[in-house]
């Protein structure tokens, strides 16, 4: 019998509730109003009174209103037909809420995640009689551009047999596809969809992996110096304005994955919008299909009720680790996870709990780095490998990275794409600071070549701010021309045009192949008389280099530009180009 | 069935505790003190004990006085009836005005869904011209109005309260000076503009808890014109103001504080009220414009910081002008491609041009030399920090485009000013 409960107090949206029977902790319950059941959690349990936090808005609620309890977890369904889908934290499907209620979003209607009348083509792939566990495939069904494998739900533990399998056909996802028979006989009906709860990461999978392969984001500056693996994590903190959130729908419109869901969390609703309205025009390179294909989104902006926004992460990850179970690779981009921190400071504020650090919960980093580590890249149990990518952005108070939540994700990432207000002031975007950020995966272009244009930048930046101080004047030609190369660096490759259409996006080849170019220009040694000439030098050899960005690669205008370049150098070389060239293969011989 | 009860057990600030049944979070009381009455709203169950906030204060409050619940949550009257008129923060009448009573709408509903809303597409014109030449504004945009305590905030508020090309003006006065508000209600008369206007007013001596309720009310009498196809810009003065007063009822309440004595949820509550902003499709909009008065100057005080991660740009006000190097209107893009061909151009152009001369400006400040070049700037930055970034100029954009031509063509050569060709060729004003 289902447990039931009184509420006894209401605090924002913190209800207390006396039960009788058996809570779990965690367990969804419904606050019963006269027209409306409000969503709720269980987060703490004293003696008799269960704390839950309500994912609704709370006004109307009072003393004395009945309780209903689930025994289940807060849970996502998973099924085919998630792609393409926008949901709000709690995996309800927001255009299809918009039908219903229009502008506004009512509280307590909740819809089916997964369309139940949708029909799709199964494909069989166990047969009758066959062992299963949980995880394997019992058939296939297209998504999209996908081929969606139809699993043993993950929340059956045992061994089963295989009693009775669909015959390939069309069925929604409700309907019964085949019937499990467990080692005492009992027989589990299963169909294509099943839950899962959010809090627990899907285990099944042989092992873990560690992430060496680079995850391509077209993004330069993340490619070459600051990479990132797939199955790693990274996080994008910097103050409001310096372009977060641009640089978020830059990865989830080129990175190269399979899959890439965004979890929109706390942010503003007009930048979801965006997303939303322009996904389904872009076309995804790689398949030419639309961009919306291969994405889901998970929308709780800043206005929504702020317990789902804590609920929505959690959502999106476990979506992600879903399709990682078929051998794909996920991105999940969770902008901003600051606000999610927020959340759980509200909860915990509103439980009374002891403040730890600006009266953020003390569990903080904890969670932050559970939250983290359900990333990774790992081999199923059928062998495919597949991964998720975890990055967060963080919004940092005032703009000061030593705050807690910044450093709790510091403390787990594998890379720190540090957004700085000077670079974004001085527009050079993407405004990741190339000298306080860091990366502990390995990238794809060489790690010495690398090494060598960090350093060049250093000396740029040293020589800069003695400038500072002294002056051009007090400044030696070679230094001066240091500053110059380290300008020039900048300018050319960190910096991108996010509204160029060939500069948006750089692949892997080209940037392995203009990176090498770029090296030689940094490495060459050049004749140039004084600080003047030097200055215009390099302004001509920038104005051609940005102009090499803007032409697609293997076109005419490509090669032709290039060979202008690099006369360009050769002119101004102290040495002939052949020389320059067998230098840099010597510096970066394997 | 109305509820009253006689026996207040606590008495905090402007919290009253009383033990009830069945009441509900949110619902509203009135409570009859020798002072007259007052509304209070249920902030807190626990058990049988009922804490309210009162809108008028806990002051000359006695335990004995009679608290009756109204079995409903906070509304406000909305009709046509609204235009024109004045209230206080808890939506009674300050104009001597009738009460209005019919049509109760309530306040502080859900939010959009976010699948309804459209990219902002329209432009609003402000006629001033660092607004709608370099940082225009955008219907459903909403943007704090950053500033320092002493700047003319207020004046600028009320210049676009007359100019802007909108059907509606609601102006939400959080602790605004007696002073300021009289000349709010002064300024729009005499433009004329009042009978377009709806105050929203909480005066710096009216009680605190009226200054949380003028957000809300104030928004939510704009959706529902919004919804009737009006296009509403929502003014509020003072949203530091409304902070304070937020974090003065956390502290009465024992709430853990968490960054500088405001309570944790700050931003979600100032986000809930930003959010508002949207374009209704087929239907009007809601635009807000928050001042947001920086403590100190300092940027990275809880109230401005959590403000710039909610807006979509802000606008810098100092000495006197709209910075045009903090300011940003993030939407810009999306409205200042189809106003004029030169109008991105001549935006960026000049702001670079600006930029070298602050440079100068510093150069000369520290006893350099001023080249040919650097006079030229000069003369450049006195007539643009003149004619086209004070506040008192007043021109339509077409005309303010114009003007910057002008100014470009009397400090420099085409060349100079690093503009395309085929611009100078088309807008250099021929001597």
């Amino acid at each position: 019998m289902a447990t039931t409960g009184k509420v006894v107090g209401v605090n924002g949206n913190l209800v207390s509730v006396e039960f009788e029977g058996d809570v779990l902790l965690n367990e969804v319950a419904y606050v019963v109003l006269q027209e409306k059941r409000l969503k709720s959690e269980v987060i703490r349990i004293k003696g008799k009174i269960a704390d839950m936090q309500v994912f609704e808005i709370i006004k109307g609620v009072g003393i004395g209103d009945k309780v209903e309890f689930t025994g289940n977890m807060l849970s996502v369904a998973l099924g085919p037909g998630l792609l393409r889908q926008i949901f709000d934290g709690l995996q309800n499907p927001l255009p299809q809420l918009a039908e219903k209620c229009g502008f506004f979003l009512d509280r307590g209607v909740y819809l089916d995640s997964i369309s139940s009348e949708k029909k799709w083509e199964l494909t069989p792939r166990a047969k009758t009689g066959d062992t299963v566990r949980r995880g394997d495939t019992l058939g296939t069904v297209p998504e999209g551009i996908f081929e969606h494998k139809v699993m043993v739900p993950f929340n059956l533990y045992s061994t089963y047999k295989v009693k009775s399998i669909a015959d390939k056909g069309e069925y929604t996802v409700k309907q019964q596809i085949a019937e499990l028979e467990d080692e005492d006989g009992n027989v589990i009906p299963v169909s294509m969809v099943f839950e899962w709860p959010v809090k627990k990461a899907v285990d099944v999978y042989k092992e873990r992996l560690k992430p060496v392969d680079p995850m391509v984001s077209q993004i330069r500056i993340i490619d070459t110096l600051f990479p990132v693996a797939l199955g790693g994590t990274y996080c994008i903190p910097g103050p409001f304005g310096a372009g977060k959130t641009v640089l978020q729908q830059l990865t989830s419109r080129y990175a190269d994955v399979d899959i890439v869901i965004i979890a929109a969390c706390g942010e503003r609703a007009g930048e979801v919008v965006e997303t939303l309205r322009e996904f389904p025009e872009l076309t995804d390179p790689k398949t030419g299909k639309s961009l919306m294909e291969r994405t889901v989104i998970i929308c709780n902006t800043s206005s929504m009720p702020v317990a789902a926004r804590e609920a929505s992460v959690y959502t999106a990850v476990t979506i992600a680790e879903y399709y990682r179970q078929m051998g794909l690779n996920v991105l999940l981009l969770a902008d901003s996870t600051s606000r999610w921190a927020q959340a759980m400071r509200e909860m915990s504020g509103r439980l009374e709990e002891i403040p730890g650090e600006e009266a953020f919960p003390a569990y903080l980093e904890s969670v932050i780095a559970t939250f983290y580590e359900r990333a990774g890249i790992v081999e199923n149990m059928d062998g495919s490998i597949g991964s998720v990518t975890i990055g967060g952005t963080v919004s940092p108070a005032g703009g000061n990275f030593e705050e807690p939540v910044t450093q709790a994700t510091l403390k787990v990432v594998g890379a720190f794409h540090g957004l700085s207000r000077e670079r974004s002031d001085a527009r050079r975007y993407p405004a990741i600071h190339p000298l306080d950020s860091w990366s502990k995966y390995a990238g794809s272009v060489n790690a010495d070549k690398a090494d060598f244009a960090r350093n060049a930048l250093f000396r740029g930046d040293e020589v800069s701010q003695m400038m500072k101080v002294v002056g051009e004047e007090g400044t030696s030609n070679e230094d001066f021309i240091q500053y110059l190369k380290g300008e020039f660096l900048d300018s050319v490759y960190l910096q991108q045009n996010a509204f160029d259409k060939v500069d948006a996006s750089t692949s892997k080849e080209r940037q392995k192949y203009v990176f090498d170019k770029l090296l030689l220009i940094i490495m060459s040694n050049l004749a140039l008389s004084d600080k003047d000439e030097a200055r215009s030098f390099f302004n001509q050899l920038r104005q051609k280099f940005l102009d090499w960005n803007g032409s697609a690669m293997d076109t005419e205008e490509f090669r032709k530009t290039e060979a202008e370049l690099m006369d360009m150098v050769t002119n101004k070389s102290s040495e002939p180009m052949s020389d320059l060239i067998e230098r840099f293969e010597k510096k970066f011989a394997e | 069935m109305r509820k009253i009860y006689n026996r207040i057990e606590e008495i905090k600030g402007n919290v009253i505790t009383v033990r009830a049944g069945g009441i509900k979070y949110g619902e509203l009381a009135e409570i009859t003190s020798a002072h007259g009455k007052s509304l209070a709203e249920v902030i807190l169950l626990d058990g049988d004990k009922v804490s309210l906030q009162v809108f008028s204060g806990g002051r000359g409050i006695s335990t004995g006085d009679e608290v009756r619940f109204l079995s409903r949550s906070m509304m406000v009257s909305f009709s046509d009836n609204l235009m024109g008129r004045i209230f206080d923060g808890s939506g009674n009448p300050r104009d001597n005005g009738p009460a209005l009573e019919e049509n109760l709408i309530e306040i502080g509903g859900p939010s959009v869904n976010p699948a309804m809303r459209i990219i902002p597409r329209n432009m609003i014109r402000t006629g001033i011209p660092m607004i709608d030449l370099f940082n225009s504004l955008v219907e459903s945009q909403k943007l704090p109005i950053f500033s320092t305590s002493g700047e003319p905030y207020n004046e600028l508020l009320a210049r676009i309260a007359m100019q802007a090309e909108v059907d509606l003006i609601i102006l939400g006065g959080c602790g605004l000076k007696y002073d300021d508000y009289l000349f709010f209600k002064e300024k729009l008369e005499e433009g004329g503009s009042l009978s377009r206007s709806i105050f929203f007013v909480h005066t710096a001596s009216d009680p605190v808890v009226e200054c949380l309720m003028v957000p809300d009310i104030s928004l939510a009498v704009a959706e529902k014109f919004a919804l009737n196809g009006k296009k509403v810009l929502v003014l509020i003065s003072d949203m530091t103001n409304f902070a304070d007063a937020m974090k003065e009822i956390a502290i009465t309440m024992e709430q853990v504080p968490s960054n500088r004595g405001y309570p944790g949820d700050l931003y979600s509550q100032l986000a809930s009220r930003y959010e508002k902003a949207v374009d209704f499709e087929g239907q009007g909009s809601i635009t807000i414009l928050a001042v947001t008065t920086m403590p100190g100057d300092d940027v990275t005080h809880p109230v401005p910081d959590n403000t710039g991660y909610i807006t979509e740009g802000q606008f810098y006000l100092s000495n006197g002008r709209i910075e045009p190097f903090g300011s940003l209107s993030r939407l810009k893009q999306l409205v200042n491609d189809d106003t004029r061909d030169d109008h991105r151009s001549l935006m960026d152009g000049m702001i670079k041009l600006y930029a070298s001369y602050k440079e100068t400006l510093e150069k000369k400040s520290m006893g350099f030399r001023m080249s040919d070049w650097d006079d030229k700037l000069l003369k450049y930055g006195d007539l643009f920090e003149n004619e086209l970034m004070d506040l008192s100029v007043n021109i339509p954009l077409e005309k303010a485009l114009d003007k910057g031509w002008e100014i470009l063509a009397d400090c420099f050569t085409p060349e100079e000013t690093g503009m395309r060709t085929g611009l100078t060729d088309k807008y250099w004003p021929k001597q």
